[in-house]
């Protein structure tokens, strides 16, 4: 997609916005990723009820409820996998997952990395504040091992992982980051992520105002990418390893075969599987 | 018995399936080390004319192909003098134990005439040699020889071979094993099924087309069986990361419309309780089939116990109303977990069904199990464009369920506590609300008679659940026949509890007998808890892996617990 196209849509994106109010935080990140997933869902037309978005727990995964689309709020880190179950069921509908680096990295780490590795055609949007935000500000697997909480007096000692990293040597077949201060930009990575066939893992930079204060200055910090993306995982590795976790854009497009299953309640005759019971 | 690869349990299943050939019934439980392949292996068959559901108090024929582990098995082998014992010459000597029951001990050439016949298995021998014993004919065995045997290369020719030198053998000892002939039946009318086939089979007749799972002892012979004949079905069966993936998946699926379930054993239902209140607070319908073994942890993975029955009744957080059914034989598993079936997707909640090892892994031969009757199905609802509250307060609970996709109807399925709207609360009125709700369903619906299985009259009961059903069914058989009235309750429905069709079933006992196989006699605390007892109970509650048989529950009938 052309970055200078304006998002004009037939659908406007008040149409994939439920009555239920935001507990969010005034400034929260949260606000601007919501607002860039209903643009991109008018702009590709889809029709709120062909539309699942799943979450696990978190500020973020609060997400679902404040759509008009179907939604899923589950428990804690495993929206991947529920999102794959609805996925085969369901082949023909959009499946989303709103995550945040606590649901998604740390107790859905395992989802995390199978869900990449499989391929089911889903988009899964982690909003990155790196910090637990639900819980009131505890470390989670993106902040940096110096930052000092409660929990942390001194900071964790541990450092943070990279997950577009990670996403990428478990076999995601599309890589972005975008940051929730553009809204227009992130509304443009999901247009493609959605589009885009297989797993789609976008990150979105999206600062806790509340208990990452010093957040509201990444929009000073992030640049967009200078270069096209890749089809090379080689060339993507060694961009999402030198990188310093504040590149906006697309870094890898795979081409991987999408993970499909057909599951169906169409033939109902068992008798030849009883059948082979039979003496 | 003998060591692993020797072909024990292939030995018992031929038997078996060529003893159904010509009108038994049967039943073959197995009992295999922890060794991955090789170990030692027994197989213990028992052959009737009438349905076989569990073991008897001792075994009339041991063929031991080797001694080498005997010994651990001893306990699972009650032999007595009227016992007879074939062992292979060459199998090394049998452990004192054995020879002090006082069975005939016979040794036989079956490694040595092996050696001599092309294409020969000292199992194969042993084989014929039991169908010559027991009066079976010769043709079935052969049949069912050729049939398991022919793709791993044994040709006819010398499967019938083999098999008559084993039948040979019968004449160089005396024996009054011979079964008189069974009465013929028709052909066709008849399954041979394990009870993982044939739980596998009751989800696929309730309709389940999705399955998740991961890999566990018992219960991945259960999964291995359903997914080639999901595809054939237009359905799938995943392999997931783990039990919480597998459950989570399973919601996902169902929530988009699909009947779907997952197969386990204790571990991997520890996984998944906290997914399960997820589905009783989202109301989203799931079924898991836990195949219990010895536990806790990894306890006896290969080994059978009802030591799950805590976890599948109170193992979920907060106060979450669900489903446990509880399979009472191999063709049993069939009828539960397609009920199991018919409930959660009826009521909207998950259900777990606890089978075990011992019935799961048993194969036998019973009469095809009759259809069940159809149940409602999930309420679904229709596009529209009026107001829909996903979690409606209905009469009986249940409030029509959207799939996604259907216009109009969008929801968010929340393990968040919410309103009737399905909107976010945590306040108190719409919490108890959601609470009574949820209760209601299944508290109001009619399970029909279907909750337990109740044989007899008396003022005696007996009360039990699952595969120890069956020694408990033999025993009270039995106790009649010493003319002392008993009844047996079986449950089959263990939650929600029926306290009104329990105390009818109850009226004028006067004492009770629990019988279960678990340590900490959690049935007995159970049924404590929620059905009143008569004064005097008595209790067996042993743990695995050895088999409650008939003659433990029957000497407790008739001599109460002095003797
Ligand atoms: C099993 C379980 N453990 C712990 C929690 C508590 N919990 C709720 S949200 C959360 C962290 C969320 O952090 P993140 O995913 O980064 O989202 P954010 O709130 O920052 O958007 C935790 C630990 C829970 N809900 N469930
Ligand atoms: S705590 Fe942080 S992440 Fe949560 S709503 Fe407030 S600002 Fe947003």
């Amino acid at each position: 997609m052309n970055k200078a196209e304006p998002l004009i849509a037939r659908y406007s994106h008040k149409d994939y916005k439920s009555a239920v109010k935001p507990i969010w935080c005034p400034g929260c990140g949260h606000f601007g990723v919501e607002s860039s997933l209903f643009r991109a869902l008018a702009y590709l037309e889809l029709p709120p009820e062909q539309v699942a978005v799943v979450s696990g727990i978190g500020c973020s995964s609060r997400i679902p409820a404040y759509t008009q689309c179907y939604g899923f709020h589950g428990v804690h880190g495993r929206a991947p996998a529920v999102a794959t179950g609805l996925k085969l069921a369901r082949p023909e509908l959009t499946v989303i997952v709103t995550s945040g680096d606590g649901d998604a990295f740390s107790i859905g780490g395992n989802h995390f990395i199978h869900a990449c590795r499989r391929n089911v055609d889903m988009t899964l949007l982690v909003m990155d504040n790196e910090v637990y935000g639900m819980t009131k500000g505890q470390p989670s697997p993106t902040t940096p091992a110096d930052w000092d909480s409660k929990i942390a007096p001194g900071g964790t000692g541990v450092n943070p992982f990279a997950p577009l990293a990670v996403a990428l040597a478990s076999g995601a077949n599309f890589i972005a980051r975008g940051f929730s201060g553009d809204p227009n930009g992130v509304a443009r990575l999901l247009v493609e992520a959605i589009q885009h066939p297989g797993f789609s893992f976008v990150q979105v930079l999206s600062p806790c105002v509340t208990y990452r204060p010093e957040e509201k200055f990444w929009k000073k910090m992030v640049h967009s990418s200078s270069v096209e993306p890749t089809h090379d995982p080689a060339v993507a590795g060694h961009r999402l390893l030198s990188d310093d976790g504040f590149t906006t854009g697309v870094f890898y497009i795979g081409n991987r075969p999408t993970y499909t299953a057909t599951v169906g309640t169409s033939d109902n005759d068992l008798s030849a599987i009883e059948e082979e019971l039979a003496i | 018995m003998g060591s692993g690869g020797a072909g024990s349990i292939t030995t018992g299943s031929l038997l078996l399936e060529a003893a159904g050939q010509v009108g038994w019934y049967g039943l073959l439980t197995r009992s295999v080390g922890p060794q991955i392949r090789g170990g030692e292996a027994l197989a213990m068959v028992r052959l009737a004319p009438t349905p076989v559901t569990g073991h008897g108090d001792r075994y009339d024929v041991l063929v031991a192909l080797d001694w080498h582990n005997a010994s651990r098995f001893i306990a699972e082998v009650p032999l007595d003098d009227k016992s007879l014992i074939l062992a292979d010459a060459n199998g090394g000597d049998p452990p004192p134990a054995i020879l002090a029951t006082g069975a005939h001990l016979v040794t036989l050439p079956f490694t040595d005439l092996a050696d001599e016949l092309p294409g020969a298995r000292p199992n194969l021998l042993a084989l014929g040699m039991l169908s010559e014993l027991l009066g079976i004919s010769m043709d079935s065995t052969t049949q069912a020889v050729i049939r398991t045997l022919s793709d791993k290369g044994l040709s006819a020719a010398h499967a019938t071979d083999a098999l008559a030198a084993g039948g040979q053998l019968t004449t160089t000892f005396p024996h009054t094993q011979r079964l008189a002939p069974p009465k013929p039946r028709d052909t066709g009318r008849y399954w041979l099924i394990t009870g993982n086939q044939a739980a596998a089979l009751g989800a696929l007749r309730g309709g389940v087309r999705f399955a998740a799972v991961y890999p566990i002892t018992p219960a991945t012979d259960l999964s291995e069986w359903m997914a080639p004949r999901l595809q054939k079905l237009g359905g799938q069966l995943i392999q997931a990361e783990d039990e919480i993936a597998s459950m989570n998946m399973v919601l996902g699926a169902s929530f988009g419309g699909i009947p779907s379930m997952t197969i386990t054993s204790g571990p991997g239902l520890a996984l998944m309780t906290e997914t399960l209140g997820l589905a009783v607070a989202a109301e989203v319908p799931a079924v898991v089939v836990n195949v219990m073994r010895g536990g806790p942890s990894t306890g006896i993975p290969t080994k059978s116990e009802q030591s799950d029955l805590n976890i599948a009744l109170y193992g979920l957080h907060g106060d979450a109303p669900h489903l446990v059914l509880a399979s009472q034989s191999v063709a049993d598993c069939l009828t539960t977990t397609q009920w199991a079936v018919q409930l959660s997707e009826a009521l909207q909640c998950p259900a777990i069904v606890l089978s075990d090892q011992f019935m799961g892994q048993a194969l036998t031969i019973c009469e095809r199990p009759a259809p069940l009757p159809d149940a409602p199905p999930r309420r679904i609802a229709s596009a529209g464009s009026d107001r829909y509250d996903r979690y409606a307060l209905t009469e009986d609970g249940i409030s029509p369920m959207a799939i996604p996709g259907t216009l109009g109807r969008q929801h968010t399925a929340d393990g968040l506590e919410h309103n009737a709207h399905g909107t976010p609360s945590s306040g108190a009125a719409d919490h108890l609300a959601q609470l009574n709700k949820r209760c209601t369903k299944l508290e109001q619906y009619d399970y029909g008679d279907a909750w337990a299985e109740i044989d007899g009259e008396g003022e005696t009961v007996v009360l039990t659940w699952g595969s120890t059903a069956a020694a408990v069914l033999e025993a009270a058989t039995q106790a009649r026949a010493s003319g002392l009235a008993v009844k047996v309750i079986a449950l089959r429905l263990l939650s929600p509890t029926q306290p009104d069709k329990m105390a009818l079933a109850m009226r004028g006992a006067r004492r009770a007998l629990v019988v279960e196989q678990s340590h900490s006699a959690q049935f007995h605390h159970f049924l404590r808890a929620y059905y009143p007892l008569p004064d005097q109970v008595e209790v067996i509650s042993r743990p695995g892996p050895l088999p409650i048989r008939p003659g433990e529950v029957l000497n407790l009938l008739l001599h109460g617990n002095q003797s």
